[in-house]
């Protein structure tokens, strides 16, 4: 006798049928693929013997001692660490200083909203190219302004004020500042935005001066959003390969490990060594993100409670 | 002795509009240098680096960019490659959506993380298994496996942002369909899909942004095959050689850039308003 479905049965079932194909292809495209780095990180790999490491090839930890003892992956690990803990910090305050500046209407606001928008949108290779141009010892017309000319991106130490800065790290700082303030800018934008009136107001009743206001009203209701972005962008700039190696190829002291792992997989042809580098470079994200969760998650936490 | 609120009030009025004219400045400016710059002569350049305005403007170099370089055949490669992306992830971001939206099934909460992951999940890392793959297979060179990975890519946020709209539209709507005979998917089709058109535009318009802009992919995938360029790969590689000069690729960072600012400021509010929903709330 056949058994009749409930509906909740047939709810759950047409539940997974609908996300079915979502799942196949982050399944096909992310997981497999994931699963298969790990693989391959603990495999002698080379394009050329490609056709023999197959699921049973012989498994070792050399990948990971080769690349860990070399001194380039550590200066690159550091290198992505200034440049994602600089890059983030400075989108999200411009950011915020942004969306504050914005945040009443003005006369020509939607011009300057949308000239803010701009950087973000547009194709990272042209604005990458954009600053290239701009910054050029040559022909840029950033260094026609200046009295003596500075290669921006492939000058690796200079002297500003008598201190000496690694010149082309901060300016591929510089570019991720610029390029991703507009996604700090409009989220915390939305956020203010979403904010009660009255509660300003009552403060400006209160007699709150406007730092006041911003210390006490507005950005207690903004933590929370910031520690979002913090995250994403965290997240996102750790791994991000795109911006410097289009910016300097990752010379000049501005190799991080996304630019390493590429140049090993196509340039040296090593791919265990590239998705071994690749691995700790996302097990460093993840330690990161566990940190963070138990000292931020908890707090909230705390407050909540 | 004037009081603190004034002094601050007063300090605010003069650092307020400074503030935005340097922000416009800051990103307006390098966009008029590079439309400006596509628009003059290599040598004018060279002789006057500072200065903007071109004593005469030329279109050779746009003419030059768009037939000698190929970039009709990249435009055409990434609008390919744009386009099936897009009608791609929305018929699987819908259902998807929807399930997560109105359905209760087995994992439905494990879904959620796994889209998390998935948004998250570093690029790099997928590389290189891709790049192995589709050296295996023969694959380099093709636009389907480019496309496969940009759908990957842009499906959880797209559901995510379907999702929040889906979840808008009142469930009695769904349940007078239902009674009237609709079946499931015909209730989607003909009522939430209708509903949600905004929903729709804006999940349209990011995954579009997506593959148009996309870089790393690109240049794994097909660096070899010059005729299978994007845009923004044809960029990157022209621009590391000396034979062409910067007016002429300035002229292609226009092709590039133009089209997907004019995209994005046709769908902003709906896009940013889809992108930044989970922040209201807070």
């Amino acid at each position: 006798m056949r058994r009749v479905r409930t509906l909740r049965e047939q709810e759950g079932r047409a539940g997974l049928a609908l996300i079915s194909p979502t799942l196949v292809i982050t399944l096909v495209v992310v997981v497999l693929p994931l699963l298969w780095a790990i693989m391959l990180a603990f495999q002698d790999v080379r394009l050329i013997n490609i056709r023999q490491a197959g699921l049973f090839g012989r498994y070792t930890l050399e990948n990971f001692s080769y690349v860990l003892a070399e001194p380039g992956f550590w200066s690159a690990l550091v290198n992505t660490l200034v440049y994602t803990v600089a890059g983030t910090a400075l989108s999200i305050v411009i950011g915020l200083v942004a969306a504050l500046a914005l945040r009443d209407r003005f006369r020509g606001r939607t011009l300057v909203r949308a000239s803010i928008l701009v950087p973000y949108v547009a194709p990272v290779v042209a604005v990458a190219f954009l600053w290239e141009t701009m910054l050029n010892p040559q022909y840029g017309i950033v260094n026609t302004w200046l009295s003596q000319p500075i290669a921006f991106l492939s000058q690796a130490k200079g002297t500003f004020l008598g201190v000496e800065v690694p010149v082309a790290l901060l300016t591929v700082i510089a570019f991720e500042a610029w390029r991703y303030f507009p996604f700090a800018f409009l989220f915390v934008l939305a956020r203010l935005q979403a904010l009660p009136a009255e509660l300003d107001e009552a403060a400006v009743v209160d007699g709150a001066t406007p730092t006041q206001r911003f210390r006490y009203v507005i950005m207690p209701q903004l933590w929370r959003i910031i520690a979002l972005l913090s995250v994403l962008r965290f997240v996102f700039t750790f791994t991000k390969f795109d911006d410097v190696y289009l910016l300097t190829g990752g010379g000049a002291g501005t190799e991080v490990v996304s630019v390493r792992v590429y140049n090993f997989l196509t340039a040296r042809d090593d791919i265990g060594a590239s998705a071994a580098q690749a691995i700790v470079l996302a097990v460093v994200l993840v330690v990161f993100l566990v940190v963070y969760l138990r000292f931020f998650g908890g707090g909230e936490r705390a407050e909540q409670g | 002795m004037p009081s603190r609120d004034r002094v601050e009030r007063g300090a605010l009025r003069v650092l307020r509009p400074l503030v935005i004219a340097v922000l416009f400045l800051v990103t307006a400016f390098p966009f008029v240098y590079m439309v400006m710059l596509s628009v003059r002569d290599i040598q004018e350049l060279i002789l006057d680096p500072g200065s903007l305005w071109p004593s005469a403007f030329t279109f050779d170099t746009y003419v030059n960019v768009l037939t000698r370089q190929g970039f009709l055949t990249f435009m055409r490669n990434s609008l390919v490659v744009a386009v099936a992306s897009v009608a791609v992830t929305l018929l699987i971001s819908i259902p998807g959506a929807y399930a997560v939206a109105r359905l209760r099934f087995f994992g439905r909460r494990q879904v959620h993380f796994l889209f998390l992951a998935v948004y998250l999940f570093p690029a790099i890392v997928l590389a290189i298994p891709l790049f192995v793959l589709f050296t295996m297979l023969g694959l380099r060179g093709s636009l389907v496996g480019l496309i496969l990975v940009y759908i990957a890519q842009t499906v959880p946020v797209t559901v995510y942002m379907l999702r929040n709209y889906f979840e808008t539209v009142p469930q009695s709507v769904e349940e007078a369909a239902a009674i009237d005979g609709c079946t499931r998917l015909s209730t989607i089709w003909r009522v939430v899909l209708p509903l949600s058109k905004p929903a729709l535009m804006a999940t349209g318009l990011y995954a579009f942004m997506i593959a148009w802009n996309e870089f790393l992919f690109a240049l794994l995938f097909l660096v070899e095959r010059r005729e299978s360029w994007t845009v923004s790969l044809g960029l990157s590689q022209l621009a590391g050689s000396i034979e062409i000069p910067t007016t002429v690729l300035m002229a292609g960072s226009v092709v590039l850039t133009l089209p997907i600012v004019i995209i994005f400021f046709a769908g902003e509010r709906l896009l940013t308003e889809g992108l930044t929903a989970g922040a209201e709330k807070g």
